[in-house]
């Protein structure tokens, strides 16, 4: 199976995304921001970054990429798709996941491992994990808060589409602790921390992170 | 040709860490008073006669705001 991981002008963490998909015995293919094909990958990454420098929002200009299109067509139609980072900005300003992210709460860059709770192991990223545990994964931004209205938080924990929340002290200020969130049929998952950075413990906190992309490889064999 | 600004500001709800941090400093810098503050995003276009109201609308809130969590006014200098 193929798994896209596209890389926009700014984009940093498409190397280790690629890396994470071929761990779990995906192949990786790289994804280009002008292009339209999505040479007919069965999931995409969007990854981490800076995606055209994140000049007016993070993820503002991102969302209009040519390839961005495609992925809001085909996650319409039922594909995978995981936003990390500057990507779950990115997911959210396309419309494919609700809400917003805005600058962290006290203002500074966050930089650490960061401890979260699996909400919701039934989503296409996160069958691997059991529901409740708690998994290891750094965390880097400077616009992590997540923020929506009240009556979409109140959807999103009604219907069990919180995914992730931060375990301990509140890194960032995100509403109710919420780290990631995802569709209403759960295949899309936008998340702030990074699991494509701690899949061998040997240049990560862990190997946490590792089973969102096994869990992928799961939910296309049995799709 | 015509200028047009666009004015995008936080919706009230929205923390706006950034105010604060201003509001903040101003009683340290000796100014004192100041209750609130709130931090947005002004921009100046220069457009052609062709741009209707309507265009200008949909590039204010489908791309220059976030309507999430940002409010937006778009008026035309004369």
């Amino acid at each position: 199976m193929k798994v896209g991981v596209i890389t926009f002008p700014g984009t940093l963490d498409d190397v280790d995304a690629v890396r994470a998909a071929r761990y779990a015995d995906a192949e990786a293919v790289n994804l280009w921001h002008a292009d339209e094909d999505l040479h007919g990958v069965d999931a995409v990454i969007v990854p981490g970054g800076f995606s055209y420098g994140d000049y007016l929002r993070c993820g503002a200009i991102a969302r209009f990429a040519p390839v961005m299109s495609s992925v809001v067509d085909a996650a319409k139609g039922g594909m995978p798709v995981l936003g990390i980072c500057n990507g779950f900005q990115i997911l959210c300003e396309a419309g494919l996941l609700p809400g917003a992210l805005v600058r962290n709460k006290k203002l500074h860059f966050v930089c650490r491992d960061q401890w979260l709770r699996v909400e919701n192991n039934t989503t296409a990223w996160t069958t691997r994990y059991e529901a409740g545990a708690e998994i290891l994964v750094p965390l880097k931004s400077g616009e992590g808060g997540y923020v929506a209205d009240q009556s979409t938080l109140d959807e999103l924990e009604g219907e069990g589409r919180v995914v992730f929340r931060y375990v301990g002290e509140n890194p960032n200020g995100s509403r109710d602790d919420i780290a990631g969130i995802c569709s209403a049929n759960g295949r899309v998952v936008g998340l702030m921390p990074h699991p494509e950075h701690a899949i061998d413990a040997l240049t990560g906190p862990s190997d946490d992170g590792l089973g969102m992309f096994l869990s992928l490889v799961d939910s296309l064999v049995n799709a | 040709m015509a200028r047009v600004v666009v004015d995008v500001m936080p919706k009230p709800e929205i923390l706006d860490p950034q105010g604060q941090a201003v509001a903040g400093a101003l009683p340290r810098l000796g100014f004192t008073g100041v209750t609130s503050v709130r931090q947005g995003k002004h921009f100046e276009l220069e457009v052609d006669d062709s741009v209707d109201d309507e265009t200008l609308a949909k590039i204010a809130e489908g791309f220059l705001a976030n309507p999430v969590i940002e409010e937006w006014t778009v008026r035309r200098l004369p």
